[in-house]
């Protein structure tokens, strides 16, 4: 009793012990639940577990596999890199331009308009692909209706059924939801530029386009690097809006065609669709190395412009 | 003269410069108000062409129908269940992120930086890669279908030790925990005596980004908690969307009704919600 009111006496009074006990729930949790299972699924994606059982160890199978007979997965890499370029990198030249605008000092209401940029950000994925679904609708859906009234396209796109439409209207979904969140991102960055910078471009007799182009956009970098780079992790994992527009369940492996089966998804699909948790870590793990290396390039890029 | 017309050109600017705002606006807010639309129509005028643009009348009568299916969907048992799931993850995460925050902040140790720059790069860990693992894992726990399984891994995230630690360090004065060490306190009477108090406006931006995060879940649930009376909300919309399939109404009404609150503090808070989760972005 009274050995253990010491030590927690000494803990307690010595600020040198202290941090390091405020700190280790962090490090108990991440070693649980973070280093763990990524030590775990390196070593699993070197056998044929499944749900049912584990049917030996099989070296680089799960791997070499993937490159040589494995169509799903270079279909779900094409798609997850289209969706990536049109869902998600594209945007960022849309986000930029509106938060130089919206930034303007001369805008009035700049918070509420930030605000209801941001509020699809906010929404979760499944209620925003439901809301999306009578958007898209084949026969009664508001995009097809708007499109034949503005352009006269005659009997719509089939978006939840092709292919192409399919990705179109994902990506759709995705600049909805993303635009705001970047924007936003990009105001923070902008408040941070400051403001003599302005003035002496002005001194200089820069106009309004040359001041963004030689003063918003290379101290803008930073904050480009660190939006694209959520773009990319955030990208190349997309799951959830996929997964519930065509259908919410894993039975419909992407849609018709595979049309909307990302990496994610046959990642998911594998794993727990058809309980093949080996090949489903391989694939994993094949993603996580992409990532990283869009990411140093993404890097590299910045850097190079940085000069 | 010239006066006149750069007058002109600067007006005409504006209204450019609103247009293109107000047609932005436009846009993102259009899905929101069109759920509503969808919500309050009956199945009779649903299927029309110009598709409907007003609201009908049928908004409780699609709710009431949402209401007679719970044998299936057990709506609001799951509104409960996300209610309870976020309100814990929301406690433990401040409480957690907060003591680890205040370590960081506030102290001078060993290895302080390594730390520091160690729990940041953990940010930036994809989910996926640990999904499969983590789900053989929790199913070891015994943690399927608990609700701990949503809440536990997430308790000291990162991203709150991050941010909490912004903010104590500006909004701590160091004297005044010399003063209560002086006093006599232990640094975990500091803790919950002085710096929880002191802590409460960055709380609350973290409260709000972990409400959000936790209400809006949807992986996980649809791993780890599948069962129909335990799961969240996401889910169970996931499942009534295809489950009622073309009873549009009442999908819509309860996809409205889970989104609202979180609209709703969202308005109230969106200029913390916002200055917490830039803070990253322009120091990092």
């Amino acid at each position: 009793m009274s050995s253990t009111r010491s030590l927690w006496n000494r803990i307690g009074f010595n600020p040198k012990v202290a941090p390091y006990i405020f700190i280790s729930p962090f490090f108990i949790l991440f070693l649980i639940f973070g280093l763990y299972p990524l030590f775990y699924s390196a070593y699993i994606s070197f056998f044929d577990l499944r749900l049912a059982g584990n049917r030996g160890f099989v070296g680089l199978d799960n791997f070499t596999r993937l490159f040589t007979v494995d169509e799903f997965f270079t279909k779900a890499l094409v798609n997850t890199v289209i969706l990536l370029v049109f869902g998600s990198l594209l945007q960022h030249f849309i986000a930029i331009p509106l938060a130089i605008l919206v930034n303007n000092p001369r805008t009035r209401g700049r918070n509420i308009i930030r605000a209801l940029f941001f509020a699809p950000y906010i929404t979760s994925s499944v209620a925003a692909v439901i809301i999306f679904g009578m958007v898209f609708d084949h026969n009664f859906g508001f995009l097809n209706w708007l499109l034949e009234t503005l352009f006269g396209i005659e009997g719509g796109f089939r978006w939840l059924t092709r292919g192409g439409p399919i990705k179109a209207a994902i990506s759709i979904m995705l600049n909805w939801r993303f635009v705001g969140f970047n924007m936003v991102l990009y105001i923070a960055g902008l408040q941070a530029i400051p403001h003599e910078l302005y003035e002496a471009a002005e001194i200089d007799g820069c106009s309004n386009a040359q001041k963004h182009r030689y003063v918003t956009l290379p101290l803008l970098l930073p904050v480009i690097f660190f939006a694209v780079s959520l773009s990319l992790i955030g990208g190349f994992q997309l799951f959830e809006e996929p997964f519930v527009l065509l259908g919410g369940t894993f039975t419909a492996f992407g849609g018709p065609g595979q049309g909307g089966l990302t990496a994610a998804y046959y990642i998911m699909w594998l794993g727990f669709g058809t309980g093949r948790l080996g090949r489903g870590s391989a694939v994993a793990w094949v993603l996580f190395l992409i990532i990283i290396v869009f990411t140093l390039l993404n890097r590299k890029i910045t850097n190079r412009l940085r000069g | 003269m010239k006066t006149e017309l750069s007058r002109v050109v600067s007006g005409l600017k504006t209204t450019l410069m609103y247009a293109v705002i107000v047609l932005f606006a436009a846009i993102f807010f259009f899905p929101f108000y069109y759920m509503f639309i969808i919500a309050s129509h009956p199945r009779s005028t649903m299927f029309v062409m110009p598709p409907n643009l007003w609201f009908g009348g049928e908004f409780f009568t699609n709710i009431r129908q949402l209401l007679a299916v719970q044998q299936h969907i057990p709506y609001l048992q799951n509104y409960m269940n996300s209610v309870i799931i976020a309100v814990v993850a929301v406690a433990t995460t401040l409480f957690f992120c907060t003591m680890g925050g205040f370590a960081l902040a506030k102290y001078e140790f060993k290895f302080k930086n390594f730390i520091f720059v160690f729990i940041l790069s953990t940010i930036a860990f994809p989910p996926f890669l640990n999904i499969i693992p983590f789900y053989r894992m929790m199913a070891a726990f015994g943690w399927i279908n608990q609700w701990r399984a949503l809440i536990v891994p997430g308790m000291a995230s990162a991203m709150g030790i991050f941010l909490m630690r912004q903010y104590l360090e500006e909004s701590i004065p160091t004297d005044l925990l010399d003063a209560a060490r002086i006093d006599g306190l232990n640094e975990f009477r500091i803790l919950l005596r002085v710096v929880f108090p002191l802590a409460k406006p960055g709380m609350g931006v973290l409260a709000i980004i972990t409400f959000i995060g936790s209400w809006n879940n949807f992986m996980g649930p649809l791993i780890l908690v599948p069962a129909r009376t335990r799961t969240t909300l996401p889910v169970a919309l996931n499942t009534l969307s295809n489950l009622a399939f073309g009873e549009f109404g009442m999908i819509y009404a309860g996809t409205a009704l889970a989104i609202l609150p979180l609209l709703i503090v969202f308005f109230f808070s969106s200029k913390q919600f916002i200055s917490g989760l830039t803070a990253g972005s322009v120091k990092g």
